[in-house]
């Protein structure tokens, strides 16, 4: 082995240690002087601050796949049900989701701006602007709520509750029968196993006889035929307003498709988790806001700026990808 | 480990103070007129998807809703995640991130698509007369349409 | 360091100042931020919880000394719990954490020569992680406990009445965040704090290991948290995304699980194959043969992973294109495993070997993976498979690769940088008779269920015909000759704690730069940056009988820098 012994390296917390590699470790030794920020394991504020975003972007491509895997089931289902999607898209306010896809980007803006002031030393401009991208993100929850409210007032939610609301009358007889406990098998037929040692065992016989299910080429309306009688005749749009006066227009619709709640389960399982994600994010720009208040960036330390910028920003971008998905189908 | 940072402007060399005011220790400074600049495009890209949402061109529409989504990430990616003047280890971890998900999502839609022929909506026939003569108390979720 | 006693007397007066004596006090290790304490930390948990899935095994496995019900009270749906416990426990308390948290933690930074890994923080928040899921764990057995399987297959996992399941799918989910810092911490630490002159291929090979298991686990296991909430939706609200009679696929929920679950078997194996490498090279005194290979087959396995889940799924439903190329692609990524297998046996080959404990345990890995993966083989063809799929030639194979290869190489690990962690040799007599008593035991408890298997005893059955009771007594008598192999591991590691002789830097001859240090190493593990050079070039290293270590001998060094390996 071509390494040295290392004569000089004392199983003691030395800092002081002059060593023959003495320039290397005054560097380093400087500074960590000279810089508060900088960790002791790090070389200089570069390296630290080149791992921070190395370690961030690695976070950023989990929120990917995180969100990918929700990404992989609408796919999965929009190309199963391309009529339900169709369909139920009309359901959705395009307009406010456009609105809501400028406020992120408008955020987005303000969020970048907000690290080119840190960079550049000027503490209020950056606080303004983190204020105003705290604000973009309450202004997009507040049209969410908007969102999530007015179409859960017409009952276009996910599950079951979707043909029947949970309140009304056969809602409540669907739940009974629904969670009535099965019925237990009679008595006659436990039968004890001697050789199990007089445990009780359940004993079915099954009935073999030759398959009764035809081929699925005679079964009742498939996705074919669906698909082709929505092409066929033009779906109605429905319209924002119309839908307010009438709960529930969509199951008076002779034409909405079999399986339509599975749209709605996915646009509230993705837009409710970037809504999380969204919270998450104001939570970490009012601490940015906190620190920057107490004065604790400047152009020399702006890292955790920079960093919750690129979380802001992945947030932005996972919205712009599923916008389209979900109002802009035509 | 990390001590609290303080701020060390005031202890630098007296004629270099101006020059560390305007530019940061570490990273790169991006011009503000480029961030309007992408800012603009944006929400200009915005207003043309939206706008083609309302116009029929068949099959494409996906394809340009999507096609347009892209654009937007890639400027976001570029200019406001700074990706365009860092390392580029850091665009490999994203776009690998892409990679895999794509990768999930192709093999899985190959799957549904092979046998989306045998499938059909609701039980056979034949299935839902079993089912009823013998579990009629059975939970099985049923789509009849809801009548006033 | 061995010449620092000689040069320094004063320390040895004073209380010696390593890692485990810097501080003192309940919070200096609960908030420490050092990655050896956090490594140690993790080792507790690790072993804790490898302890308690480990007599959920007996249990089980003494549950099937007789067809029906053998212990009172462990009726089928008891057993079931058994094995869904045993099975969640091992898989993500124990192997996943296992060697990149317990082992890589302590190590990794120590290796690289630097101060600590990039994201201390991080690492006491994986840590805490770690334990949070674990109480999920226990939570949920309070809870009822739960018995779908470790696979939480769907419709059962989303219909059954056992209360425990939502809780383990929490504790499961916050787990895997704590993988997930674990690999983001270990990634940039390799990629940003090698020291000057440690190029990407003068890494020991461990590091790569390390690396690549770092990046399944920041690519895979967000999918899984994704799955896990998607479980937990369709459980409480019912969204019907996996059930048939509301338009879902229950398949698609295995494609989700199965995308991440693939990998995490890699995540379990590719850090033990880098100890292998470490253990063969230095335990043989001879350099790693073929190293651009083995480092760059640790990669492409972690790129391979991402390709073969589907093989998981050949009889659930999946296409016949599907299963055609998921059985294609898994054929292929057993090659850079033969890679590595073929370069470590010709690093034996010529060798000097010592038949030290974590050779003998290297030299068990070796066979019991080759047996593992080329049942896997079996497994991945599509015909064969139709047969043994859901039988106990799965759970044999897995058991060799997952416990006989995995386990095996984290054990070997252990008692190979013990020395290092605590200071103390542990007794060379006690180490090798526990690991050939757990190589014995392993055999007769393990390969038996390949006869099990194909002979068509279905897996997680709690009854079965009576044809196959030989074979279960069998399997269960090998089960009780592992665990008091394990026992006797447990009481050779910690009798050397109170007991052991006390270690040098460097007891085995190694040439990474773990081996410069004190053992146990000190607080900041270097004063000064160490000088990297070729980490499998043992020449320079002399045998000192005082300090019984191996010491660099000026002479042999420049001798050896005279003619450079590599």
């Amino acid at each position: 082995m071509t390494t040295l012994p290392n004569t000089q390296g004392a199983p003691v917390d030395d800092h002081h240690a002059h060593d023959a590699d003495g320039a290397h470790a005054h560097d380093a030794h400087g500074e960590h002087a000279k810089y508060k920020f900088l960790q002791h394991h790090f070389e200089t504020p570069a390296h630290q601050f080149d791992s921070a975003k190395l370690g961030m972007w690695l976070f950023l491509a989990t929120e990917v796949l995180f969100f990918g895997g929700l990404f992989v089931a609408y796919a999965v289902l929009r190309a199963r049900f391309p009529e339900v999607f169709t369909y139920s898209s009309h359901y959705l306010n395009t307009l406010m989701g456009g609105v809501n896809t400028c406020v992120l980007i408008l955020s987005s803006i303000t969020m970048a701006l907000a690290v080119r002031f840190a960079q550049t030393n000027k503490k209020n401009a950056m606080l303004i602007c983190l204020v105003l991208t705290f604000m973009g993100a309450v202004g997009f929850m507040v049209i969410k709520y908007f969102e999530y409210s007015h179409k859960i007032h017409e009952n276009l939610v996910w599950g079951k509750s979707f043909y029947v609301p949970p309140e009304s009358e056969e809602g409540q007889a669907e739940r009974m029968i629904l969670e009535k406990p099965l019925p237990s098998a009679p008595a006659a037929l436990l039968v004890v196993n001697p050789a199990t040692d007089a445990v009780p065992t359940l004993v079915t016989t099954p009935v073999v006889e030759a398959s009764a299910i035809k081929a699925a080429s005679s079964a009742p309306k498939g996705l074919a035929t669906a698909r082709q009688e929505a092409k066929a005749e033009h779906l109605p749009v429905a319209e924002h307003d119309l839908a307010l006066a009438h709960p529930t227009l969509h199951l008076a619709d002779p034409k909405m498709p079999a399986n339509s709640h599975m749209f709605f389960a996915i646009y509230y399982c993705m837009t409710g988790l970037h809504g999380i994600h969204v919270l998450a994010g104001m939570v970490m720009l009012g601490w940015l806001i906190w620190r920057g208040a107490r004065g604790d960036f400047n152009s020399n330390y702006f890292t955790p700026v920079d960093v919750g910028g690129l979380y802001w920003h992945i947030v932005d971008l996972i919205w712009i990808f599923l916008f389209p998905l979900f109002y802009l189908i035509h | 480990m990390a001590h609290s940072n303080t701020p060390t402007l005031s202890h630098t060399r007296g004629d270099d103070s101006a020059h560390q005011h305007t530019h940061p220790l570490v990273g790169h400074l991006v011009p503000i007129w480029l961030f309007m600049a992408v800012g603009g495009t944006l929400l200009m890209l915005t207003v043309i998807t939206v706008a083609v949402r309302y116009i029929d061109v068949g099959e494409f529409n996906i394809v340009i809703a999507l096609g347009v989504a892209a654009i937007k990430a890639t400027l976001v990616a570029l200019f406001f995640m700074h990706l365009r003047w860092d390392r580029p280890f850091n665009l490999l971890v994203f776009l690998a991130s892409i990679v895999f998900v794509i990768l999930m999502m192709s093999f899985c839609m190959m799957d549904t698509a092979q046998y989306r022929s045998q499938q059909f909506v609701g039980n056979a026939p034949d299935v839902e007369s079993t089912l009823q003569s013998n579990a009629p108390g059975a939970p099985v979720a049923r789509f009849k349409p809801y009548t006033p | 360091m061995t010449t620092i006693d000689a040069l320094q007397p004063a320390t040895l007066a004073s209380r010696p100042d390593n890692y485990l004596t810097h501080t003192r006090g309940f919070l200096s290790w609960a908030l420490t931020l050092d990655h050896k304490r956090i490594g140690v930390m993790y080792l507790v948990g690790v072993l804790s919880g490898f302890f308690v899935g480990g007599i959920f095994a007996l249990l089980l496995r003494t549950e099937l000394l007789t067809p029906g019900m053998t212990i009172p009270g462990v009726t089928a749906d008891v057993y079931n719990q058994l094995f869904t416990l045993h099975g969640a426990i091992m898989v993500f308390l124990v192997i996943i954490p296992s060697i990149p948290a317990a082992l890589g933690n302590f190590v990794l930074p120590i290796m690289l020569g630097a101060k600590d890994v990039a994201f201390p923080r991080l690492n006491l928040c994986s840590l805490y992680l770690w334990i949070f899921g674990a109480g999920f764990l226990l939570l949920s057995l309070a809870k009822g406990g739960f018995d779908t399987g470790w696979t939480f297959y769907t419709p059962y996992s989303t219909t059954t009445s056992a209360g425990g399941v939502i809780p383990v799918l929490c504790g499961v989910f916050i787990l895997g965040f704590s993988s997930i810092f674990t690999g983001m911490n270990f990634v940039v630490t390799v990629h940003k704090l090698r020291p000057p002159g440690m190029t990407w291929f003068r890494m020991p090979l461990f590091l790569w290991a390390l690396y690549g298991t770092a990046l399944i686990q920041v690519l895979a296991t967000p999918v899984l948290a994704i799955t896990l909430m998607l479980l937990v939706i369709e459980r409480t609200v019912n969204i019907g995304i996996f059930d048939p009679s509301m338009g879902g696929d229950p398949v698609l929920f295995q494609h989700f699980f199965w995308f991440y679950s693939h990998p995490a078997v890699y995540i379990m194996i590719l850090p033990a194959m880098g100890i292998i490498s470490e253990l063969i090279s230095v335990h043989a005194h001879r350099h790693i043969f073929g190293y651009k290979f083995i480092a760059l087959s640790s990669i492409a396995i972690a790129v391979f992973s991402f390709l073969v889940w589907g093989h998981h799924m050949f009889i659930s439903g999946q296409s016949p294109l599907l299963n055609t190329l998921f059985s294609l692609i898994s054929f292929s990524v057993a090659i850079p495993s033969a890679v590595k297998v073929f370069n470590w046996l010709t690093t034996l080959y010529k060798g000097n070997i010592a038949l030290t404990t974590p050779m003998l345990y290297a030299l068990s890995f070796l066979v019991l993976f080759t047996i593992g993966g080329l049942t896997g083989i079996h497994l991945a063809t599509l015909n064969t498979d139709v047969h043994l799929h859901d039988t106990y030639f799965v759970v044999a194979h897995f058991h060799y690769v997952m416990m006989g290869s995995a386990l095996i190489g984290m054990i070997g690990g252990l008692h190979h940088w013990w020395p290092k962690i605590t200071g103390k040799m542990y007794s060379e007599k006690l180490g090798s008779t526990a690991c050939v008593i757990i190589f014995i035991g392993f055999n007769v408890t393990f390969f038996t269920q390949f006869f099990l298997g194909a002979k068509g005893m279905p897996r997680r059955y709690y009854d079965y015909q009576p044809m196959y009771q030989t074979y279960h007594v069998i399997s269960t008598i090998g089960a009780y000759i592992m665990a008091s192999g394990f026992l006797l591991t447990a009481y050779c590691l910690i009798s050397s704690m109170f007991g052991g002789r006390k270690a040098a830097a460097n007891p085995w001859g190694g040439g990474s730069l773990e081996w410069q240090c004190a053992s146990p190493p000190p607080y900041d593990n270097f004063a000064t940056q160490p000088k990297v050079g070729d980490c499998y070039d043992f020449r320079a290293l002399r045998w000192d009988e005082a300090t019984q270590g191996y010491v660099t001998d000026p002479v042999l060094a420049a001798e050896a820098a005279k003619h450079p390996l590599h």
